[in-house]
């Protein structure tokens, strides 16, 4: 592969083995992450966002386990590595933020000790220079009192501060990749469009590649360059992201950009796409969505649909396109 | 902090004082005269008058109490009946001995119990963990007196690797160090296996692993320290109560530590003997529990600040 990708997923499998039989959370995904962007992998809860990125770091705990595929890093396949070399590349290479900065920072350690052991893992540095790096890396994600703060334990910051500071563990060691699980999630939103500045200027200062897990298309509008949207455990819907909101294809897809909040529209409940998500461990034979769509029709509860290639790039998971599938609903109207 | 730590001390005044009121009352409410008991029926009614005056035995039990915690303020518990010397010099004389026993069955504990824990936690549900819990757990089911009289039999009488019993050189505290160590040892693992697996799930420990490190240095740096906190307040309670003594283990080892001193009060009916071990002890208890809350506050940031 070329090295203008950072992250090449192919065909990844991840299960968990339960006690009720084997579930795929992850389910023949591919993905790509080129060089120096943004990439959003959006979905409602428990379509295997975070077991696809716990994949990338070989993170999946028993009964998980990663089945079948590849996830190529800079052209090297990161499965076939041992378990000290991924060590060496986890928060140094590839490193990764969490939904909960309340939680995801040890609460007895200061927030500069934790800064600071995690580049000291990686790179043999002085007390000092640790101590110089640390610093810089807080001026850089917009921690006022650089100095000052450093010395704080983590319930002493707030939920903002708290995931500048992970964002700043995280980027300390200048990493390739940097996987960021709902970051935003548990903020409120003027500190939530903060951080995603954040992210973004870390990006265009460092040209590192982003995999930004989210549910919020808002979001992914904001952020991402492109955009995979999953269900169930597959990939539904990929497209660059201009193309992809301009062009919906998949009915999942719409189903999820109506549910997006809207300051100009005073609503009293969000959109939420009726039904509820299948159980991983009984899904239909045919396409994961069928039981929530309204356009399934036979075919789609015996046959799994194929991605398949609409417009240049953009690739959806589905028999029909909307287009077709709404203007047949119009016509019978 | 120092503040906080002055108002535990304060705290723990009124306890201190209650206690001391129970025990004076429940060992003063055993009917009859101990003077009379000790000195059987050979003794002269006219002595017998005489000794009890001489201990104050003969003044209401409201005025004995009253006179008791005056002593008890100037740190004087009085003088034993039956040795006819002062309980300060024999808690004295005997607290060395259970000092040394508590050490070191408390480091055995340790060293049996938090290794087992952590081992256990990473191997949960496999056979390392039940070897490691069943051994740990099996100082705890084994009666004391039993295992130290099998520890006697094979290391002392028949491989004759140390001394059956005493206290005069240091190989003789090894058995009971470990007799008394291993049987708390189970409630250290128990605990630090719990406490270890519970925060194992927490998500600071997925950070941890994020950042590259190695799977020692996540369980012994980011999880042990939090793990550790409950086990803590049990050591200190645990150093505390093998300080008031281990009564079987002292007698079947012939140690004449502070759990010999109380048997001996008790089966002389030495009331002022038995109210200053006592004592002793609760006064120990107490501050076991200050020094866990105190280490406690030390070690979480969180508790330190309020
Ligand atoms: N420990 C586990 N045991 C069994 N199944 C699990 C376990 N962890 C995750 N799963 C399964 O994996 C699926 C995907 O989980 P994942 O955490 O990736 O969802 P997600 O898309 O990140 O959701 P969310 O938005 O809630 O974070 C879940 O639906 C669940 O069924
Ligand atoms: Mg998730």
């Amino acid at each position: 592969m070329s090295e203008a990708n950072t992250l090449e997923i192919r065909h990844l499998r991840t299960v968990f083995h339960t006690r009720k039989g084997d579930l795929a959370a992850v389910n023949d995904v591919s993905l790509t992450v080129p060089k120096g962007k943004i990439v959003g992998i959006v979905g409602e809860s428990g379509c295997g966002k975070s077991m696809t990125a716990m994949s990338v770091m070989q993170l999946v705990r028993k009964p998980g386990e990663i089945e079948s595929g590849q996830i190529l890093f800079r052209g090297e396949d990161l499965l076939q590595k041992t378990p000290g070399e991924m060590q060496k590349i986890r928060g140094d290479r590839i490193s990764m933020i969490f939904q909960e900065p309340m939680t995801s920072l040890n609460p007895v350690y200061t927030v500069g000790h934790q800064v600071e052991e995690a580049l000291r893992i990686h790179e043999h540095l002085s007390k000092e220079e640790l101590h110089r790096r640390a610093v810089e890396i807080f001026e850089a994600v917009g921690i006022p009192e650089a100095e000052e703060r450093l010395k704080s334990y983590p319930h002493q910051l707030s939920g903002g501060l708290r995931q500048r500071v992970m964002i700043g563990m995280a980027m300390i060691c200048k990493p390739d990749l940097l996987i960021a699980d709902e970051p935003t999630t548990a903020l409120d939103v003027t500190i939530e469009a903060q951080i995603l500045a954040l992210m973004k200027k870390l990006r265009d200062e460092n040209g590192t590649s982003i995999l930004l897990i989210t549910h919020n298309m808002g979001v992914v509008a904001k952020m991402c360059d492109f955009v995979y949207v999953m269900y169930a455990g597959r990939v539904m819907e990929q497209a660059e992201v201009f193309e992809l909101f301009r062009n919906v294809q998949h009915p999942y897809t719409a189903g999820l950009l109506q549910s997006i909040p809207r300051i100009d529209h005073v609503v009293d409940r969000l959109y939420t796409i009726p039904g509820v998500v299948p159980n991983l461990l009984h899904l239909p034979a045919g396409c994961g969505f069928c039981t929530r769509c309204r356009y399934a029709q036979d075919r789609c509860y015996e046959e799994l649909p194929e991605l398949r290639e609409i417009a240049p790039g953009h690739f959806i998971r589905c028999f029909s396109t909307n287009q077709e599938l709404s203007g047949k609903e119009e016509s019978h109207a | 902090m120092a503040k906080k730590i002055i108002n535990r001390v304060l705290v723990s005044i009124p306890v201190l004082i209650g206690v001391i009121f129970i025990i004076y009352v429940m060992l003063n409410i055993i009917p009859g005269n101990p003077i009379e008991v000790m000195m059987a029926e050979h003794a002269r009614q006219d002595v017998i008058d005489r000794i009890s005056a001489y201990y104050g035995l003969d003044k209401p039990v409201w005025e004995q109490f009253l006179i008791y915690m005056k002593n008890l303020l100037h740190g004087d518990l009085g003088v034993s009946y039956k040795l006819n010397r002062s309980v300060n010099s024999l808690i004295a004389d005997a607290f060395p001995y259970t000092l040394k026993l508590a050490i070191a069955a408390a480091i055995v504990s340790w060293l049996i119990g938090i290794p087992a824990g952590i081992l256990s936690a990473i191997h949960e549900n496999t056979i390392v963990d039940r070897l490691f819990m069943g051994f740990s757990l099996l100082g705890v089911s084994m009666p004391v007196f039993w295992a130290a009289l099998i520890f006697q039999y094979i290391f002392a009488y028949r491989l004759a690797w140390v001394p059956v019993s005493g206290a005069d050189t240091w190989q003789s505290y090894i058995l009971p160090a470990i007799v008394l160590g291993w049987s708390s040892a189970g409630t250290i693992a128990r605990l630090t296996r719990s406490n270890l697996l519970e925060v194992l799930e927490e998500d600071y420990i997925r950070t941890a692993w994020a950042k590259g490190l190695s799977q020692a240095g996540v369980i012994l740096h980011h999880a042990f320290k939090n793990a550790l906190l409950p086990v803590i307040t049990m050591m200190a309670i645990q150093v505390a109560s093998l300080l008031s003594g281990a009564v079987i283990t002292e007698t079947v080892f012939a140690i004449p530590g502070i759990g010999r001193l109380a048997v001996d009060a008790i089966t002389n009916r030495d009331m002022p003997l038995l109210q200053g071990t006592v004592i002793f002890t609760t006064i120990l208890i107490i501050a076991g529990n200050l020094i866990a809350d105190i280490l406690y506050s030390v070690i979480d940031p969180r508790i330190r600040e309020k």
